[in-house]
């Protein structure tokens, strides 16, 4: 890990340290901040309460920032290979930030609400992302405000009951709506591979919307052990373990992120770190590529581990590694040469000394439900 | 009456009427550990030496060994935990129990703690 050790005095806390205390949450630190791991239920518990019903996530620890400004689309889109110029009003978008070597220097939302953009970065690369943004960019921090994210197939019906407007978004669209009459910019996204919403809202009026939230009979709180193993078993990259500076979009299977306008012949082609590496690759495919590993047992293989071919030649490493809860199995992601890069490639990871036969499998893992609307 | 000691790592050794050993995790162990989804253990017949790995417990988190609290044979494992690790969370010292040493050396016990060592230990 890159964070250095903290003590828990240094810790930052979320506005909602006192409800997770109250709760009964296991705190641990995290990107520099104090962050329940996982609340009295347990993280399969949680795991499974938001595949069946809806967890609330504290997710304050991310950075949140706007643009302004008529050249803050330009702008970011000479850091980022996404089409942000032709971002509808009220659309969201995932992109990431690249380095000269076409590598990923964090991956992040971005937003339209009208009048900015809005941004939401990973924690422990914040402070990176800030300075990158501000060298470019009008650039507003928005350290006062918290995110939760309401995840799970009755995240719907619960929105609908306290704001019809948000329950009435399709994925990747946002609004300002007031839940219960806190104002709150809503967005239909998450990091789970259900249905649900991200909720931007101002510090001083994060618990009273998390117990707002948390009084309705679907809904539990949820730790980030279990937004982890759900991320996981819905293929999402982790920033720092599946994606990092070394590798590439390509490499990352994330692709269909950058749209045509971006890409050789699109009218805003390339101007982004990295183009020319990405954009072959783009092309030509690339020397290895993350996929899913299903380990054979009940054994989690571990991030880190070596993957070998049946010659006994390294075939790659596991980069995220854990227990799907709804697959009641171990999962695993990993890179592994183009070669052994097909579904139903059988690969050995040792493990403690002993090989554990694999197999690279799609992702995601669970069928994302997504909540797409109607189709134009 | 069967005694019971604890080990500083968590582990305990239960003493039959027979002098041989039962082995499992502390309740204290299982919490931190969180949900476990498999146990790996040790092969029956295996020599193990006083702190040596005996098993690995993974956790929806981590993986974890479990080392022998005193040297001894592997005489038999707790078979059910493969198809019902969360056992180990739900009766840490009962159901859930690891594996059974024939004991070389009863002495070895002495070096552990006893419970209420072990409680005090833990309300440091």
């Amino acid at each position: 890990m890159r964070e250095p050790v903290l003590t828990e005095a240094a810790l930052l806390h979320t506005p909602l340290h006192a409800l997770h205390l109250e709760l009964g949450a296991r705190m641990v630190p995290f990107a520099g901040y104090a962050m329940p791991v996982q609340f009295p239920a347990g993280i399969l518990a949680e795991h499974r309460h938001t595949r069946t019903q809806a967890s609330l996530f504290d997710v304050s620890h991310m950075g949140q920032a706007q643009l302004r400004g008529a050249g803050a689309a330009a702008a970011l889109e000479s850091l980022v290979p996404a089409d942000v110029a032709g971002l509808g009003l009220g659309r969201q978008r995932y992109t990431f930030f690249t380095n000269d070597a076409g590598g990923i220097l964090d991956d992040l939302m971005v937003a339209n609400p009208g009048e900015r953009l809005f941004l939401v970065v990973n924690a422990a690369r914040k402070a990176h992302d800030f300075a990158l943004l501000k060298q470019r960019c009008d650039m507003e921090v928005l350290a006062d405000r918290a995110l939760l994210a309401l995840q799970g197939p009755a995240a719907a019906s619960v929105m609908a009951r306290l704001a019809p407007d948000a329950a009435a978004l399709a994925f990747l669209s946002l609004a300002e709506v007031a839940i219960e009459g806190i104002p709150c910019l809503v967005s239909r996204s998450g990091y789970t591979g259900e249905d649900g919403f991200e909720i931007s809202v101002a510090a001083g009026r994060a618990e009273e919307l998390a117990r707002a939230l948390l009084a309705q009979g679907e809904v539990r709180p949820a730790g980030l052990g279990a937004r982890d193993s759900l991320r996981l078993e819905a293929g999402l990259c982790l920033y720092g373990h599946d994606i990092d500076e070394t590798t590439t979009p390509v490499e990352a299977g994330l692709g269909w992120a950058i749209p045509s306008v971006r890409r050789r012949g699109g009218a805003r082609a390339g101007g982004f770190p990295g183009a020319a590496v990405i954009l072959d690759q783009l092309e030509r495919g690339a020397a290895r590529k993350r996929v899913g590993i299903l380990p054979e047992g009940r054994a989690p293989l571990r991030e880190g581990t070596t993957l070998e071919d049946s010659a006994g030649g390294i075939a790659g490493t596991l980069t995220s590694g854990g227990f799907g809860a709804t697959l009641d199995q171990p999962v695993a992601m990993g890179y592994v040469r183009a070669d052994c890069a097909a579904p139903g490639s059988v690969l050995r990871a040792m493990v403690r000394g002993k090989p554990r036969a694999c197999r690279v499998t799609t992702l995601p893992f669970v069928p994302h439900r997504y909540h797409r609307g109607p189709r134009p | 009456m069967s005694t019971i000691r604890m080990t500083e790592d968590h582990e305990w050794i239960r003493i039959d009427a027979d002098g041989s050993g039962t082995v499992g995790i502390t309740h204290y162990a299982q919490e931190q550990l969180g949900d476990i989804v498999f146990v790996e253990l040790p092969e029956i017949g295996r020599r193990l030496r006083k702190g040596e790995d005996a098993a690995v417990i993974e956790s929806v988190k981590a993986a974890a060994e479990c080392r022998a609290p005193v040297s001894g044979t592997v005489t038999e494992v707790n078979a059910a935990l493969a198809d019902e690790p969360g056992t180990v969370n739900r009766d840490p010292t009962g159901a859930g129990w690891f594996f059974k040493l024939k004991l070389d050396d009863p002495k070895e016990l002495d070096a552990l703690m006893d419970e209420a060592a072990y409680g005090s230990k833990l309300a440091k």
